[in-house]
């Protein structure tokens, strides 16, 4: 963590982030994002309130990684699970952090009624475009043409259908607050990163609604490239795919919070006007 | 002045701090060998070192802590 | 002064269920559990409760491993198609060791079967909930009264043994309406305390972690071994049952929840007849009432299990009665209910080759 303090320490480890060596490989960004998420939580000082779900992917392991009170959660039901610890906890932070293949592939539905509820919770979703812990799968997000493991011959579009981008796709929703996709391929990247993490913990807190984080990322032992090679594989393939900005900022869009924006959308059903009216 | 430490316990040995380094002193160390087997970063010229913790956000095991 | 009331038997598992602090339901709608979906919809917003109809089955099983992480009574509810896929999440609550209540009103299957009521679910409350090495502890109630009872005492058992409880009901005992008197309902603040849930450490205590991954063959098998000590425990303490003129018995007939209310209508008839019959009753289904059921076996010449399925509890009965007797089965299956007579022709037929 940067800090602006007398001290001459500028940069350690967060408190939010156990000292434990991780199961990733080498190069892996997963350990960049979670020291992020980490920091954040420490900057807003809610460590002490804050529930964490971790999923079954290479990240299965974060539940020994955050310091906060953490949950393991079965395959793609991290948002499932968030929801009902914010609803016994409302005044906790939640989050949920989740991989391709847990987020939108076998949890996409426990994922888009989350967002479309507009669950107080803080997705961080690392997208790399593959399954890393069983070993280099075709995921849900596998570019067109993209070799792996259960696609040999690249990602046939025509038979296998096409990758998902899950931030366009969820911020259609009503229930969501905020949205971006960012990367972590260089420092300044990762400093963008911070900022979109920390709105995205902010805009939970303030209670806006479902608040969500896409991190295109890499996978360089399945990908099969140096850590390097992969950041250039990623800028100049994932990038034109997914590409990286605000998605939905309600607040940005003159709203207080998801469901304001959400009643002027539909300001004219009749439905929502009546409880518009009835609410006043 | 300033200066980094690398923790051996941590460093995967990935490199990504040597790409990220603006003044290009990071370099992973082809004499040393890390518990877990990796060569570790280090840094090759403390005195060129503007304490920009470019090398320390790049790292994915937050081995890097950096002084100023 | 305890309240009657007449209410059907689903409504009184959640009158009780909130009676014993319940605060949480998640549930998808599926016929026959409908009632008690719809009752919990109606009462938790007025006692700042939650309720939330989830968007699958899956879903609703895993907000209950979320909220009994977060340290809530919680339960969700549903009838055999929908029990099938709570699977995942029942053997992730039983391999994190979280509390937690799962209604189960059976209906004929498999696939998606009838509507009708069925017991066929026995197997899979029973022996195989979910994968792994786990068990639940089993409630076949038989009245509304006993829906409310075993509802009320579910949470604490859940509690005490942290494990997952299910309530095996059928479509029968959920619509029909009997009297009932409701438990007292109690307070909140003196539930038991638990240390281990994930609320937010606050800075007082190291990280909670509710997890059920253990890559360490080692570790994973001395947690099921200490698992399994508690299940031992259980099938010490927590056997019920009824034993219904089984003393002189010749024929024991061994039934449960909806099924046991038609075997004891044809074992008053045939004492009337003149048939020494009596009549065994699990109310727990695991653990199963062994020592109860053994404690028939000097007198009984026979029995006769009756079920709403092709044959699934009579195993159990078999394992316990080791071949000392014959044991007869009598079932309906598809969401057939046996009638009483048909029952009584059958002790008539059973006791003609005894004499």
């Amino acid at each position: 963590m940067e800090q602006a303090t007398e001290s001459s320490v500028v940069f350690t480890r967060p408190h939010a982030l156990l000292p434990v060596v991780t199961n990733y490989c080498p190069g892996c960004t997963h350990g960049i994002v979670e020291r992020l998420v980490a920091e954040v939580l420490d900057e807003l000082d809610v460590e002490g309130n804050t529930i964490g779900v971790a999923p079954v992917g290479c990240s299965v392991m974060a539940y020994d990684f955050f310091g906060c009170d953490m949950i393991e959660a079965a395959h793609g039901r991290a948002p499932a699970v968030a929801t009902a610890v914010k609803r016994v906890h409302p005044d906790s932070v939640v989050f949920a952090y989740q991989g391709d293949g847990d987020l939108a592939s076998i949890g996409m539905a426990e994922t888009i009624h989350a967002a479309t509820r507009g669950e107080d919770i803080t997705v961080i979703f690392i997208n790399n475009a593959i399954y890393g812990m069983t070993g280099g799968q075709m995921a849900p997000t596998s570019l067109p043409h993209q070799v792996t493991q259960t696609s040999p011959y690249g990602r046939d579009v025509s038979s296998a259908g096409y990758p998902i981008r899950v931030a366009e796709l969820l911020s259609s929703l009503d229930g969501v607050a905020y949205i971006e996709r960012v990367t972590v391929d260089s420092p300044k990247n990762v400093r963008k990163a911070k900022k979109a993490i920390k709105k995205a913990f902010e805009t939970q807190i303030q209670g806006r609604g479902y608040s969500m984080v896409e991190v295109v990322s890499t996978c360089p032992t399945n990908w099969g490239m140096s850590p390097q090679e992969s950041f250039e594989w990623m800028r100049e393939n994932m990038l034109p795919y997914y590409p990286l900005g605000v998605y939905k900022d309600v607040v940005a869009d003159g709203y207080v919070d998801a469901a304001e924006a959400a009643q002027a959308r539909a300001a004219q059903c009749p439905m929502v006007a009546e409880a518009q009216t009835e609410g006043e | 002045m300033a200066r980094i430490i690398v923790d051996d316990g941590f460093c995967k040995g990935c490199g990504l701090c040597v790409d990220a380094c603006p003044v290009h002193i990071m370099e992973l160390d082809p004499d040393r060998i890390t518990p877990k087997g990796y060569h570790p970063a280090h840094c090759i010229d403390e005195s060129r070192c503007i304490g920009c913790c470019s090398c320390a956000l790049m790292c994915p095991d937050v081995a890097i802590t950096v002084e100023r | 002064m305890a309240e009657k009331v007449l209410m059907k038997g689903n409504e009184a598992l959640a009158e009780s269920a909130l009676r014993a602090g319940c605060r949480f339901f998640f549930g998808y709608p599926i016929t026959p559990q409908t009632e008690l979906a719809a009752y919990m919809s109606k009462q938790m917003p007025k006692i700042g409760g939650t309720y939330l109809q989830a968007e699958s089955e899956v879903a609703a099983i895993n907000m209950v491993y979320g909220a009994s992480a977060a340290g809530a009574r919680v339960m969700t509810s549903s009838s055999s198609p929908g029990v099938s896929l709570k699977a995942e999440g029942i053997s992730y609550m039983a391999g994190a060791d979280l509390p937690g209540v799962i209604i189960n009103i059976q209906r004929g299957g498999p696939g998606l079967g009838s509507i009708q009521p069925s017991q066929s679910d026995y197997w899979q409350a029973t022996k195989a909930t979910g994968h792994g090495d786990f068990q639940v502890i089993v409630y076949a109630p038989s009245t509304v009264q006993e829906m409310a009872d075993v509802a009320y005492e579910a949470f604490d058992v859940a509690d005490k043994y942290r494990t997952p409880v299910m309530i095996l009901g059928d479509g029968l005992l959920g619509q029909m309406m009997e009297p009932v008197i409701l438990p007292e309902p109690k307070d909140l603040s003196e539930l038991p305390e638990k240390p281990w849930a994930t609320t937010g450490h606050g800075h007082k205590r190291s990280h909670n972690v509710v997890n059920s991954l253990y890559l360490t063959a080692e570790d994973l098998e001395q947690l099921n071994i200490e698992r399994y000590e508690r299940y031992a425990q259980i099938k010490e303490q927590e056997q019920r049952s009824e034993s219904y003129l089984t003393d002189d018995a010749d024929i024991v007939v061994v039934a449960f929840g909806a099924s046991a209310r038609v075997a004891r209508s044809a074992v008053n008839a045939a004492r009337e007849k003149g048939i020494k019959a009596g009549l065994f009753r699990p109310i727990t289904l695991w653990p199963f009432p062994e020592d109860a059921l053994k404690a028939t076996l000097p007198t009984a010449r026979a029995y006769l299990d009756v079920e709403m399925n092709m044959g699934q509890m009579i195993e159990d009965v078999r394992l316990v009665v080791e071949g000392k007797a014959p044991v007869e089965f009598l079932g309906r299956a598809g969401g057939m209910v046996p009638t009483p007579e048909e029952v009584l022709d059958k002790i008539e037929a059973m006791a003609a080759s005894l004499a």
